[in-house]
């Protein structure tokens, strides 16, 4: 069953035409995603900022109030 | 008040909107190309002809280009949630969390499970077997288009949640009602409908072009009356889809409406306007300046109070009216009230803010029944509680022009793509249609008009509900993070940058294998 499944798989990657090249773009733009503009760009903003839920609650409502 | 970076409500604005429109140009293809390369396995699978195994597989290869290249850019959206939005992303909680988190769920197991089958499994696995993957598939990917749209069509149209003082969110007390609300349903039959107009005008279109070559003429008039078969089918649906949005956004927003048809002063039995230009003089709601230099309705009266309202003679508001208050609009019970001005749910939403400030205090010396009664006016203010944000009239109007036009140019395709599919059907069904050049040009350059026509009615949707991110409840400046713009200016270039060179890309590859044509292995 297994083996079969990964015959299945190892077939279909190895006889891809346009498909390796889509798969290249698939990985860059993934790794772009997430290694690059997750990691350094877009940090969860209350999640870098508090600990707790509570936390975020008091905070949001205080922006919530004064803004 | 906390004063934000002038430039950064703009920015965030522009980032998000580059993201999502630049993820649009990939999904359509995806719903519409899905359903016909399917449709096209489902008469191979019934009829044995190879013919139709052929152009199933060329349209399946196209399909995969246009897939591999989107795929996951709207995960971006996500990120800027996080980032760019963290009010908004807090306030909305699990109601905006569960559907994303199901339609990743769907995402992942139905679309990443039979679309390997889908490409790997010709000739591998049963006919049925095939069949039925390349449909799931499909049915995968336009699920998961169901999930984001009921979350965007919460954000128009709040329904199932309460908002929790101690948590300072909102939270899911009817999932049905959310995911089953009108507007969730119209959203997402009118926005999947739009992606299968995109995908039959593909369709003819590239069959088109190898008829005006001279190449794979059977081939491409099997694919052409495929393609305008299920694009009449589905322009139709669609036209009938867009009247039930005009009715809930004359319920629920009737100040996009009004931006829709550059409607200032409202009136009974209103028409629809067929062309128009703005007035660029006209500078206040509440000048007596005509906004129109020149407008033609379109010649049934009062067809607009019917899409409205389902009356010819009903009274449709205008900007003013809307600001003012005053005319009768239907309770949730169906009973008759004059509806509130600008100026008295401001009111309403200050009581809230308020009450929300007085909750947070009362709670702090464990003073429980005072913060039950703010809570009380809280709760009885919460549907204006977003008015307490805008200081003046004029911030509850969307930027008319671009709605205005942006909602004229939709309908305007609309009309062409129905009459476009009708004329190519009638000459497919004639057999002539190998010899109009004209005709498969027309196709041919209509292709990037259904992406036009897909991202002015986002616009119509998405500019014309602003200053809103959720309606009424919290507008875009409360909703925004406090976080430099220069960050989001890098990130706008970035994303530019990046989605640019994946078009560029798909573009490439998808012309390359056009060229080849379907009797090239793919």
């Amino acid at each position: 069953m297994f083996k079969k499944l990964y015959l299945f798989y190892r077939d279909g990657f190895k006889n891809m035409t346009v498909g390796k090249t889509l798969w290249l773009i698939i990985i860059i733009k993934l790794f772009i995603m997430f290694a690059i503009l997750k990691a350094f760009f877009f940090p969860n903003y209350l999640n870098t900022h508090f600990d707790s839920d509570e936390s975020k609650a008091d905070f949001v409502r205080q922006e919530l109030i004064n803004r | 008040m906390e004063l934000l970076d002038a430039s950064l409500l703009g920015w965030s604005r522009a980032q998000f909107a580059l993201t999502a429109m630049y993820h649009w140009l990939f999904v359509p293809l995806t719903l519409g190309l899905g359903v016909i390369m399917s449709i096209m396995e489902t008469l191979y699978y019934r009829t044995g002809n190879e013919e139709w195994k052929k152009a199933t597989k060329f349209w399946m290869t196209l399909f995969g280009v246009n897939f591999a290249i989107g795929v996951a850019t709207g995960i971006i959206l996500e990120f800027e949630f996080g980032t760019n939005w963290s009010n908004y992303s807090w306030f909305v909680g699990d109601i905006f969390g569960a559907p994303l988190a199901i339609e990743g769920i769907m995402a992942f197991f139905m679309e990443a499970t039979f679309i390997s089958i889908m490409f790997f499994g010709w000739n591998k696995v049963g006919k049925g077997f095939h069949l039925a993957s390349t449909w799931l598939t499909v049915i995968g990917a336009t699920l998961s288009a169901l999930w984001i749209l009921v979350a965007n069509a919460w954000m128009q149209y709040p329904v199932g949640m309460e908002f929790n003082p101690d948590m300072s969110r909102n939270e899911m007390i009817d999932f049905w009602s959310i995911l089953f609300s009108p507007v969730a349903m119209n959203k997402f039959s009118h926005t999947v409908l739009s992606g299968w107009v995109q995908g039959a005008l593909f369709v003819i279109g590239i069959s088109g072009w190898f008829l005006i070559k001279k190449r794979n003429i059977q081939f491409s008039l099997k694919s052409m009356k495929v393609g305008a078969v299920f694009g009449l089918i589905a322009i139709v649906l669609l036209i009938y889809t867009g009247d039930g949005s005009a009715f809930h956004v004359s319920q629920k927003q009737p100040m996009k409406l009004a931006a829709m048809e550059g409607l200032y002063k409202g009136k009974e039995k209103a028409n629809i306007i067929a062309v128009g230009m703005l007035n660029g003089d006209k500078k206040a709601y509440n000048d007596s300046i005509d906004p129109f230099i020149f407008k033609i309705d379109v010649p049934i009266p009062g067809l607009l109070s019917f899409l409205g309202y389902r009356d010819i003679n009903a009274f449709v508001p205008g900007i003013q009216d809307i600001i003012d208050g005053g005319y009768m609009v239907k309770d949730a019970s169906g009973n008759g009230k004059p509806a509130l001005s600008f100026v008295e749910k401001q009111t309403s939403g200050m009581k809230a803010k308020d009450a929300l400030a007085g909750y947070q205090q009362a709670m702090a010396v464990k003073d429980t029944a005072t913060a039950e009664v703010h809570k009380a006016v809280l709760k009885d203010n919460y549907s204006n509680f977003g008015y307490a944000y805008l200081e003046k009239p004029e911030d509850l109007i969307p930027n008319v022009p671009m709605v205005f036009y942006s909602f004229h140019i939709m309908v305007g395709l609309g009309m062409f793509f129905l009459l476009l599919f009708a004329v190519v059907l009638f000459f497919v069904y004639k057999k002539k249609i190998e010899n109009m050049k004209w005709l498969n040009w027309v196709a041919v350059w209509s292709i990037p008009l259904g992406y036009v026509a897909g991202q002015v009615g986002w616009i119509v949707a998405e500019v014309g509900r602003q200053p809103w991110a959720i309606q009424d409840v919290l507008p875009v400046q409360a909703a925004v993070s406090d976080i430099s713009s220069g960050s989001v200016i890098i990130t706008f270039s970035l994303f530019a940058v990046l989605f640019t060179a994946l078009l560029v890309a798909e573009l490439r590859i998808m012309f390359k294998q056009i060229k080849k044509g379907p009797e090239a292995e793919h």
